[in-house]
C-alpha cells in the first residue's frame, strides 16, 4: 500500500472540494445571501487542508488497483464529509448525520433527501445541492484525472475504480484526453439542455439546477413537488434529457468520430430503448383512465420510467397513487438502472444482458452438454472474466441489499418502505414507494438507518467493491 | 568404502567427485553410456552401464562386497527399487534419492520397511535449508537431524537475552520451553553441560529441540523482530512448495508468484493458506504491486539460475529484506560470490553433501552400532546417532537413574519420527534412535554411555 501517492490525490480532492465551493458562493454573493460566508470559510478549510497534503509530492510512484480502489473509496468518503460542512454550518440541516447523507445523496447522484420542504432553502444551498449531483455524475476522479499531472499508467486503475460497468475501455489512447473527451460531451449536453430549458421559459436559476440533476442523473429538486409544477414542454425535455445522460457515453463519441453506424449497434443503448419503450406503453395502458387522455398519460409514463431507469429520481406525479402493475414495473426499472459509462446508477443495462445471456448459455448446456458456445455483446466475446466478474458482483450486491434492509428495518417501517428505500438508495435513484415515495422523504428514517443508507449510496455510486475492499485487513498491509 | 551409485545425473556426478576424492572405491552405474564416458575420464571410478534394478547388474558391479549403495537416478520407484534388491542380494547400506512429495510424507514408514537406511529428498533438503536461514537469521549455524525434525542450533548468548549466570536447569523451569542446552563454548573451551551448569553471556550456546520449539524459546528470550514474518517466493515449482509449506506452519505470511496457471491452482489446493499469484515473476511492476518492497524476505526459485540471481540483484536494490536464490549449476560460483545478493543455495551440493556427510559418519562408526556421526561445537564434540535394536541395560531405566559418562548428554530420541527431548523420567525404548553429545571418543555401542 503506497500511503504517499493516496495522501496525495486525496490533497487534490480537497482542493477540488474548496475549488467547487467556489459557485454555491457566487450564487450567494449574487443573491446577497449570508450563507457567502458559510461557503468562504469551508472554502479556506478545505484549502488550507489540501494545500498542506499536497505540498510535498510523492517520490513513491508505486499504484496499482488496490492504491486506485482505496483512492476512490476514501476519495468519496472525504467529498461527503467536507460537502455536507455548508449545510451544518448554515444551519439548513443542523444534524451531522443528515447532513453528510444529504451530500452523498447529491455526489452519488441520488437525489433522495431528508428535507421535507426544500423551497425555504436558501439559493446557494439548492444551488450546492444540485451541483453536486453535476460534479458526482462523470466522476469527481476522472475530473482530476483531467487536470493533475500525473504521469505513468497507474491512472487506469483509478478509472476503472470509479467508472460505473463492468468493463472499462478509453475512447483514445491517453487517459487524460479521454477524460477530456468524456467531460467535454458532458458539458455540451448540459449547455445544450440548459437553452432549451430556457426556451421553455424556465428561470434561469431552476434551469440551472434541473439540468444540473438530470445531467448527473441525481434528481434533487428545488420544488417540492419536484417537476410537477413546470410545463409539459419542460417535463418532456427533461424527460428526454435523462434518457440521453443514461446512454453509454461512447455511443456519443462514435457519433463525434462519425461513426454512426457502429454508435447505433450498441447492444446495450438498443436494450435500454426497448427496455424504456415498452415499459412506458405498458404504463400509459394502465394508467390512462386516471389522466383522462393518453397524451398526458404517456407523457407522465415516459417522465417517470425515463427518471427512473436513468436512476434520476424527478417525478411529475406521484406515482406511488399509481396501480400496482406500474408501480411494480417501476420497482423493478430501479434495478436495471441506465448503460455502463453513463452518469447512470443500478446494475447496468450491460451487466443484465451479460447475464440474460449467460442464463439462455446454461440452458443450451442443459440440452446439449458438450454445447462450446461463448457469450458476445456488441459483435465481441465476453471475456470468461468478466462474466465471472458480473455473477461476483450481483452475489455481492444481493448481500449487501438484503443485509441493509434487516438492518434499516430496525425502525419498524412497513416492508414496501424499508425494501424501496434501500432499492432507491443502493442503486442511487431517489425517491422509493410508500413513505419514502415522490411525496415523502428520507428523514422518517432514524439516525442509523440514515447512516446504512449513506453507506448504501456510497457503495452503489462505485459499485461495491471499492467500498468493500476498505474493510479488508490486506488492504492495509504493506506485505 | 565400496560404494555403488546407481544414476549419473548432477547430483551423481557431484558424489563422484567428492567421493572419489576421499579414496572410496565407487562403481558408477547409468543406463546411458555416454554419460558414464564423461565420468570415467575424469575420475577414477568403474563405470558400468545398465538398469541399476537389474539383479544381475548389481552383482556385476560387485554389491556382495559393497558397503552403500545410493540411488540417485530420475525416477523414484526406480531408486527405491534399486535399494531393496541391493539389501537382498547384499549387506550393504543403502540410500535413495525420492522426491515425489506424496511420499515424502511416508517416508519414515518406506524406510523402516524397507529396510532403507537414508532417503533424500533433494527439492525438500533445499526449503528446508533455506527455512533455516529464514528463521533465525541471526543464529551462527544450525544442524537439522533426523530429516529436519530435530534441529541443533548454535547462537551468541546475548546479554539483553537475560540467561547470563543463570543455570541449565534454570533455564528449562524459568522458559518451560522444551529444548534442552547439549553444548557451550567459553572461548576455546567447549562444555557438554549438566543441569547445574552456569551460562555466562557471550558463550556460544547450542541447543537442541524441533523447529517448532526453537522458535518458542527464541520467542521467549525476545529475539522476535530477527524472525522473518513475511515471505515472497518466486517460483512454486517442488522447493517453493515444500518451502512455503513449512514456511506457514511456522506462521510466516506466504505468497507465491508462479507462472503456469495450473500449478497455481494445484498449489492453491495444496497450501490453502498461502496467496497464490499467477503471473510472470521477472515482472518488475507485478513484483512492485505484490509488495516486494515490502517484503521481509525474497526467496527466488524459478528454474534458471540467472533469472533467480537478477532477481536476487532487483531484491536487494529494491527491499531490505533476506534475499536468497537458488542456484542449480554451479560454474559461476566465484563470480556469484563476488555480488551482494544475500544467500545463495546450491540444491546439488545440498544433496551431495548430505549424502557425504552420511558416508564419512558410516566410515567412522563403521564395526559399531553407530548410525551416524557429526562432528560438532568446532569439530570438538561429536554427536553420534545410535539405533537401539533389542532391549538392554539401557532401556529399562529413566534417563536420570541412568550413571552416565561425564560430558554426555542423550540429546534427543526419535520414535517412529516424533521428536523427544528426553527429560529425567523419559525411557529409551528398542526401536528408537537415540542422539548423544559428547567430548569422548570412540563409543562404539548405546552400552558405551555408561561408566
Amino acid at each position: 500500500m503506497n500511503y504517499s501517492i493516496i495522501r496525495y490525490i486525496l490533497g487534490w480532492i480537497f482542493n477540488f472540494q474548496a475549488f467547487a465551493m467556489l459557485f454555491p458562493g457566487i450564487v450567494a454573493i449574487i443573491y446577497g445571501e449570508n450563507e457567502v460566508w458559510d461557503f468562504i470559510l469551508c472554502i479556506i478549510l478545505c484549502g488550507i487542508i489540501g494545500f498542506v497534503l499536497t505540498l510535498k509530492k510523492p517520490k513513491n510512484r508505486v499504484f496499482f488497483a488496490r492504491e486506485g480502489f482505496v483512492a476512490v473509496a476514501l476519495s468519496w468518503i472525504i467529498l461527503s464529509i467536507t460537502g455536507a460542512l455548508p449545510f451544518i454550518i448554515s444551519g439548513c440541516i443542523p444534524n451531522f448525520v443528515d447532513a453528510v447523507f444529504e451530500t452523498v445523496s447529491g455526489f452519488t447522484t441520488t437525489g433522495s433527501s431528508i428535507l421535507s420542504d426544500v423551497e425555504i432553502l436558501p439559493y446557494s444551498v439548492l444551488f450546492w445541492r444540485s451541483f453536486t449531483h453535476w460534479l458526482g455524475g462523470m466522476g469527481v476522479l476522472v475530473f482530476l484525472l483531467m487536470i493533475l499531472p500525473m504521469n505513468g499508467g497507474y491512472q487506469m486503475f483509478l478509472m476503472k475504480a470509479e467508472s460505473p460497468g463492468p468493463s472499462v475501455s478509453k475512447l483514445v489512447p491517453k487517459i487524460r484526453t479521454t477524460a477530456m473527451i468524456l467531460y467535454g460531451i458532458y458539458m455540451a449536453m448540459t449547455i445544450v439542455q440548459i437553452i432549451l430549458l430556457l426556451i421553455g421559459d424556465m428561470p434561469l436559476f431552476d434551469a440551472l439546477c434541473t439540468t444540473f440533476g438530470s445531467a448527473g442523473t441525481g434528481g434533487f429538486g428545488i420544488k417540492n413537488d419536484s417537476m410537477g409544477s413546470y410545463s409539459p414542454y419542460i417535463q418532456v425535455v427533461t424527460g428526454v434529457f435523462m434518457m440521453l445522460f443514461g446512454v453509454n457515453f461512447n455511443v456519443y463519441f462514435l457519433f463525434l468520430m462519425k461513426r454512426p453506424i457502429q454508435a447505433l449497434k450498441c447492444e446495450e443503448a438498443r436494450w435500454y430503448i426497448g427496455i424504456i419503450a415498452a415499459s412506458t406503453v405498458a404504463i400509459t395502458v394502465f394508467i390512462t383512465n386516471i389522466y383522462g387522455s393518453v397524451g398526458t398519460a404517456l407523457r407522465h409514463a415516459f417522465f417517470q420510467v425515463s427518471s427512473i431507469i436513468t436512476t434520476t429520481g424527478y417525478a411529475t406525479t406521484d406515482f406511488d397513487l399509481w396501480p400496482e402493475v406500474p408501480r411494480v414495473i417501476l420497482v423493478m426499472l430501479m434495478f436495471v438502472g441506465a448503460c455502463a459509462g453513463s452518469t447512470g446508477g443500478g446494475i447496468k443495462v450491460s451487466r443484465l444482458i451479460i447475464l440474460v445471456k449467460s442464463v439462455g448459455k446454461e440452458l443450451k448446456q442443459i440440452i446439449h452438454p458438450k454445447n462450446v458456445r461463448k457469450i458476445q455483446l456488441d459483435g465481441k466475446v465476453v471475456e470468461h472474466e468478466t462474466v465471472r466478474s458480473v455473477n461476483v458482483f450481483m452475489v455481492a450486491y444481493f448481500l449487501i441489499f438484503a443485509f441493509s434492509v434487516l438492518l434499516i428495518s430496525i425502525d419498524n417501517t412497513d416492508l414496501v418502505t424499508n425494501f424501496t428505500a434501500v432499492a432507491a438508495t443502493f442503486n442511487n435513484i431517489g425517491p422509493g414507494l410508500g413513505m419514502v415515495g415522490p411525496t415523502g422523504n428520507f428523514g422518517i428514517f432514524s439516525d442509523f438507518s440514515t447512516l446504512v443508507l449513506t453507506i448504501d449510496m456510497l457503495a452503489g455510486r462505485l459499485e461495491i467493491f471499492p467500498l468493500l475492499i476498505l474493510f479488508m485487513r490486506d488492504t492495509w498491509k504493506k506485505f | 568404502m565400496n560404494i555403488i551409485i546407481i544414476g549419473c545425473g548432477k547430483v551423481g556426478a557431484t558424489l563422484v567427485e567428492q567421493l572419489s576424492a576421499e579414496n572410496h572405491n565407487i562403481v558408477i552405474i547409468d543406463i546411458q553410456e555416454s554419460k558414464l564416458e564423461a565420468i570415467s575420464s575424469t575420475y577414477d571410478v568403474m563405470t558400468l552401464a545398465g538398469n541399476g534394478a537389474s539383479f544381475n547388474v548389481q552383482q556385476e558391479a560387485g554389491v556382495r562386497n559393497a558397503d552403500l549403495l545410493i540411488a540417485v537416478t530420475g525416477s523414484d520407484e526406480l531408486n527405491l527399487l534399486c535399494c531393496v534388491i541391493a539389501k537382498k542380494s547384499g549387506h550393504c547400506n543403502t540410500i535413495a534419492r525420492v522426491r515425489n512429495s506424496l511420499y515424502s510424507k511416508e517416508i519414515s514408514f518406506i524406510k523402516r520397511q524397507l529396510g532403507i537406511s537414508m532417503i533424500i529428498n533433494p527439492e525438500l533438503t533445499t526449503a528446508m535449508e533455506i527455512a533455516k536461514i529464514l528463521r533465525f537469521p541471526s543464529a551462527i549455524k544450525i544442524d537439522t537431524f533426523a530429516k529436519g525434525r530435530a534441529e541443533l542450533l548454535k547462537f551468541k548468548l546475548k546479554p539483553e537475552f537475560g540467561l547470563g549466570n543463570m543455570t541449565v536447569q534454570d533455564i528449562s523451569d524459568r522458559l518451560k520451553c522444551n529444548i534442552l542446552v547439549c553444548g557451550v563454548e567459553r572461548g576455546d573451551d567447549v562444555f557438554i553441560p549438566n543441569g547445574n551448569f552456569v551460562l555466562r553471556d557471550n558463550d556460544s550456546v547450542s541447543i537442541m529441540a524441533s523447529p517448532k520449539d526453537t522458535a518458542e524459546f527464541f520467542r521467549k528470550i525476545g529475539v522476535v523482530s530477527h524472525r522473518v514474518k513475511t515471505a515472497l517466493i518466486i517460483g512454486g515449482g517442488k522447493v517453493g512448495y515444500y518451502l512455503a509449506a513449512q514456511l506457514l506452519d511456522m506462521g510466516i505470511r506466504v505468497r507465491i508468484i508462479e507462472l503456469d496457471r495450473a500449478r497455481c491452482e494445484q498449489l492453491s489446493e495444496l497450501l490453502p493458506k498461502a496467496n497464490v499469484i499467477c503471473g510472470d515473476g521477472t515482472d518488475q511492476s507485478l513484483l512492485m504491486e505484490e509488495g516486494l518492497p515490502y517484503a521481509q524476505s525474497v526467496i527466488s526459485l524459478t528454474g534458471f539460475d540467472e533469472e533467480n540471481l537478477l532477481l536476487s540483484l532487483f531484491a536487494m536494490k529494491h527491499s531490505s529484506a533476506k534475499v536468497v536464490a537458488k542456484v542449480n549449476h554451479i560454474a559461476f560460483n566465484d563470480i556469484i560470490g563476488g555480488l551482494d545478493i544475500g544467500s545463495v543455495i546450491y540444491p546439488k551440493y545440498l544433496t551431495a553433501n548430505k549424502i557425504i556427510k552420511y558416508v564419512r559418519g558410516a566410515q567412522n562408526s563403521m564395526g559399531s552400532n553407530v548410525e551416524t556421526l557429526y562432528k560438532i561445537l568446532n569439530n570438538q564434540a561429536e554427536a553420534l546417532e545410535f539405533s537401539i535394536r533389542q532391549e538392554s541395560a539401557i532401556t529399562q531405566t529413566p534417563l536420570m537413574d541412568l550413571n552416565l559418562k561425564s560430558d554426555l548428554l542423550i540429546c534427543c530420541i526419535n520414535r517412529n519420527g516424533n521428536i523427544i527431548i528426553p527429560r529425567g523420567q523419559d525411557y529409551i525404548l528398542p526401536g528408537d534412535t537415540v542422539m548423544v553429545v559428547t567430548t569422548q571418543k570412540g563409543l562404539r555401542d548405546i552400552n558405551d554411555i555408561l561408566k
